[in-house]
C-alpha cells in the first residue's frame, strides 16, 4: 500500500470544495448581496443618470459598454476575497491543522480552495449579469464560449492570487492591503468604465502595462465583440500566470511556508 | 517481534529563531500501548507531536507510524493517525455535526458511510444533544469532547492527545479517562501528554519524560514508580499539638496544630509510626497521601 486511492482523493476534494461553498453561502448577506447592491448603484449612476450624457463608447451605449467591466470587477474582487479570507481564516482559527494532519495531498488542498473561490466568483458574475439585465434588458452575448472561458480563467487566476496572499498574511491587515491598494486601483484604471482609445497616447501606453486591462477587454470581446487588446495574447498571458501562480502555491504548501513551523 | 505504533529515530528540530527544541530524540511505542509523554513547559512535547502530525517541519531524523515513514508514505501514515491538539482547531462557526462529518470527508469517508459513524461517535462522547449547535456556543468541556470526536472519526490506529484534559473539570476528566481506557482496550494505541501526573499514573502503562529536547526517561510506569524511596503522608490529629513529636526513623513536621506531615521510607512500616504516636498519646483521626507520587519522581528526573 503506497498511497491513497483516487476515490478517496475525490471524496476529500469534494468535502473541502463543498465546505468552501457552504461557507460563503452561509454568509450570503456578506458575500452575494453586496456586489448586487454596489453594481446596481453603478448602473443607476453611471448607466442611467450620467451614461446618456456620455453617449456611446466604442459604438455601444455606455451602460452596455460598462456591463462586461462591472461583471469582471465583481468576479475579480470576489474570487480573490473568498480565498484570501477563507484560507487566512483557517490559519487564524488553526483549523488548517484539520487539513494538514489529514491524508489530503497538497494539490487537493489548493484545488479545494480555488474551486471555492471560482464558485463564488462565477456566481457573483451571474448575479451581476442578471442585475445588469434590469438596466439593459436587450443585452446579447456575442461569444458565449469565450465569455465563459474568460470568466472561469479570471476566477481561477484571482483565486490563486488570494491564496498566495493568505499564505503570507500574518494579520487581517495583510489580507486587505493588496485588494485595497493594488487590485482596486488597477481594476478601476483597467478599462472597466472607459475604452483606452479615449486616452492620450502616453496614458494609453501606460494602461497597456496594466494586467487588468487584458482581463477586462478579453471578457468584453466575449460579451460585446470589441476589445482594445489582442485576445490570443491576453488568453496566453492569463494561462501563463495561472501556471506560475499554481506552481508557486504548490511550492509554498510543500515547503510549509506560512502554514508550518 | 514487537510491532511498533510509533518509531522515532534521531529526531531533531531547530526553529528558525535558532531554538533547538529537539536534540536527536529516539522513541518507540508498542502497538496497543497507552504511553505517557511528560515534560515541563517548553521541553519539546508539542514539537514532537507537531512533527508526527506533519504540522511542524523536522530538521532531521525519521518518524514511522505503524512502519509507514511520514516522508515516504505520508498519506498512508496520516490516514492511521489521529491527533487531538492542545489548542482548539475547528471552525467556531460551524455546527458540531458538520465539523465531524467534514473531518470524516477529509479522510475519504463518503457522507453516507460517515453519517452513522458520526452519530455513534457523538452519542458516545455525549455530544449528540449538541449536534446542531455552533461550535463557538459549546462549553470548554464539550469543545474538548468535539476535538476527540474529530480525531477518532476515521478510527485511527494511533491516537495522540496533547494535554486533552487541560482546563476540564474533575467529573469530565474522569469520564474522558474511562473513554480513553475503553478505546485503548478496543485496540487503539494512545500517546498522551499531560500536566496532570495523576492522569498519566492512572492511565498509562509506559512513560517517557522529555526535558530540554532530550528523552531523560523511557520506561514502564511500574518500574518508574518502583524507584520511589519515600512516600509522604498527611495525618489529621484528634487533638492539637504545640510542636512536632520526635520519633526515631521518621521525619515529621507540624503543618498546623491539627496536622502532621511525614515521609515514610519503603524500609519502614507505617504501623510503627502509628504505635509510636499512640505511645506518646497522639491519636490520628485520618490519613491521606501528601502528594502525587509521580510528581515527586518527575521533579527529581528533570532536576538531574
Amino acid at each position: 500500500m503506497k498511497d491513497i486511492s483516487n476515490k478517496t482523493i475525490l471524496i476529500t476534494l469534494w468535502t473541502l470544495t463543498s465546505k468552501e461553498i457552504r461557507r460563503f453561502m452561509r454568509i450570503w448577506i456578506q458575500t452575494l448581496v453586496p456586489p448586487a447592491v454596489t453594481m446596481s448603484l453603478y448602473f443607476v449612476i453611471f448607466g442611467s443618470l450620467i451614461g446618456p450624457r456620455i453617449g456611446e463608447m466604442d459604438g455601444f451605449d455606455y451602460v452596455q459598454f460598462m456591463i462586461p467591466g462591472l461583471i469582471m470587477m465583481s468576479v475579480i474582487t470576489n474570487s480573490y476575497a473568498n480565498v484570501v479570507s477563507s484560507f487566512y481564516g483557517v490559519k487564524f482559527q488553526k483549523s488548517i491543522e484539520e487539513l494538514l494532519i489529514s491524508p489530503m495531498p497538497h494539490w487537493v488542498i489548493l484545488l479545494g480552495f480555488i474551486l471555492g473561490g471560482v464558485s463564488r466568483g462565477v456566481l457573483v458574475g451571474i448575479i451581476v449579469f442578471c442585475v445588469s439585465l434590469i438596466f439593459y434588458p436587450d443585452f446579447e452575448i456575442a461569444n458565449l464560449g469565450l465569455t465563459l472561458l474568460v470568466l472561469v480563467l479570471t476566477a481561477i487566476l484571482f483565486s490563486l492570487m488570494g491564496f498566495i496572499n493568505a499564505v503570507f498574511a500574518d494579520s487581517f491587515d495583510d489580507i486587505s492591503v493588496i485588494p485595497t491598494f493594488v487590485l482596486t486601483p488597477l481594476i478601476y484604471l483597467g478599462g472597466v468604465f472607459y475604452s483606452i482609445n479615449i486616452l492620450p497616447e502616453l496614458w494609453r501606453q501606460v494602461s497597456m502595462a496594466n494586467p487588468m486591462l487584458y482581463v477586462v477587454n478579453t471578457f468584453r470581446e466575449g460579451m460585446l465583440g470589441i476589445s482594445d487588446v489582442s485576445i490570443s495574447f491576453s488568453l496566453t498571458m492569463i494561462s501563463i500566470f495561472i501556471f506560475v501562480f499554481t506552481s508557486l502555491s504548490l511550492y509554498l504548501l510543500h515547503k510549509g511556508i506560512g502554514i508550518r513551523e | 517481534m514487537d510491532n511498533f505504533a510509533l518509531e522515532i529515530s534521531d529526531l531533531s528540530k531547530v526553529y528558525s529563531g535558532g531554538t533547538e527544541a529537539l536534540k536527536g530524540i529516539s522513541l518507540k511505542v508498542k502497538e496497543g500501548d497507552f504511553y505517557a509523554l511528560l515534560g515541563p513547559n517548553g521541553a519539546g512535547k508539542s514539537t514532537t507531536i507537531g512533527i508526527i502530525g506533519t504540522l511542524v517541519t523536522k530538521t532531521s531524523g525519521t518518524v514511522k507510524i505503524f512502519n509507514h515513514d511520514i516522508d515516504q508514505n505520508v498519506s498512508i501514515a496520516k490516514s492511521i493517525l489521529g491527533v487531538v491538539s492542545q489548542e482548539l482547531n475547528f471552525s467556531q462557526f460551524e455546527k458540531v455535526i458538520d465539523i465531524v462529518t467534514t473531518q470524516a470527508g477529509f479522510y475519504g469517508i463518503p457522507k453516507s458511510v460517515a453519517k452513522p459513524k458520526v452519530e455513534m461517535m457523538l452519542k458516545r462522547l455525549g455530544l449528540w444533544d449538541k449536534k446542531d449547535d455552533q461550535a463557538r456556543t459549546l462549553s470548554g468541556g464539550y469543545k474538548r469532547r468535539l476535538m476527540i470526536a474529530k480525531a477518532l472519526i476515521h478510527e485511527p490506529k494511533l491516537l495522540i492527545l496533547d494535554e486533552p484534559t487541560a482546563g476540564v473539570d474533575i467529573e469530565l476528566r474522569r469520564e474522558m479517562w474511562d473513554f480513553l481506557k475503553e478505546i485503548n482496550n478496543d485496540g487503539t494505541t494512545i500517546i498522551l501528554t499531560t500536566h496532570y501526573l495523576e492522569e498519566a499514573e492512572q492511565l498509562c502503562r509506559n512513560i517517557g519524560i522529555i526535558d530540554h529536547g532530550e528523552i531523560v526517561v523511557d520506561t514502564s510506569m511500574k518500574d518508574l514508580l518502583r524507584k520511589l524511596d519515600v512516600q509522604g503522608f498527611v495525618l489529621d490529629l484528634e487533638e492539637p499539638l504545640k510542636e512536632a513529636p520526635y520519633i526515631h526513623g521518621f521525619e515529621i513536621r507540624l503543618e498546623d496544630p491539627l496536622t502532621l506531615v511525614t515521609a515514610v521510607s519503603k524500609k519502614s512500616s507505617i504501623n510503627n509510626l502509628f504505635s509510636e504516636l499512640n505511645k506518646i498519646g497522639i491519636n490520628v483521626k485520618s490519613m491521606r497521601n501528601e502528594s502525587n507520587r509521580l510528581e515527586e519522581l518527575f521533579i527529581e528526573m528533570i532536576k538531574k
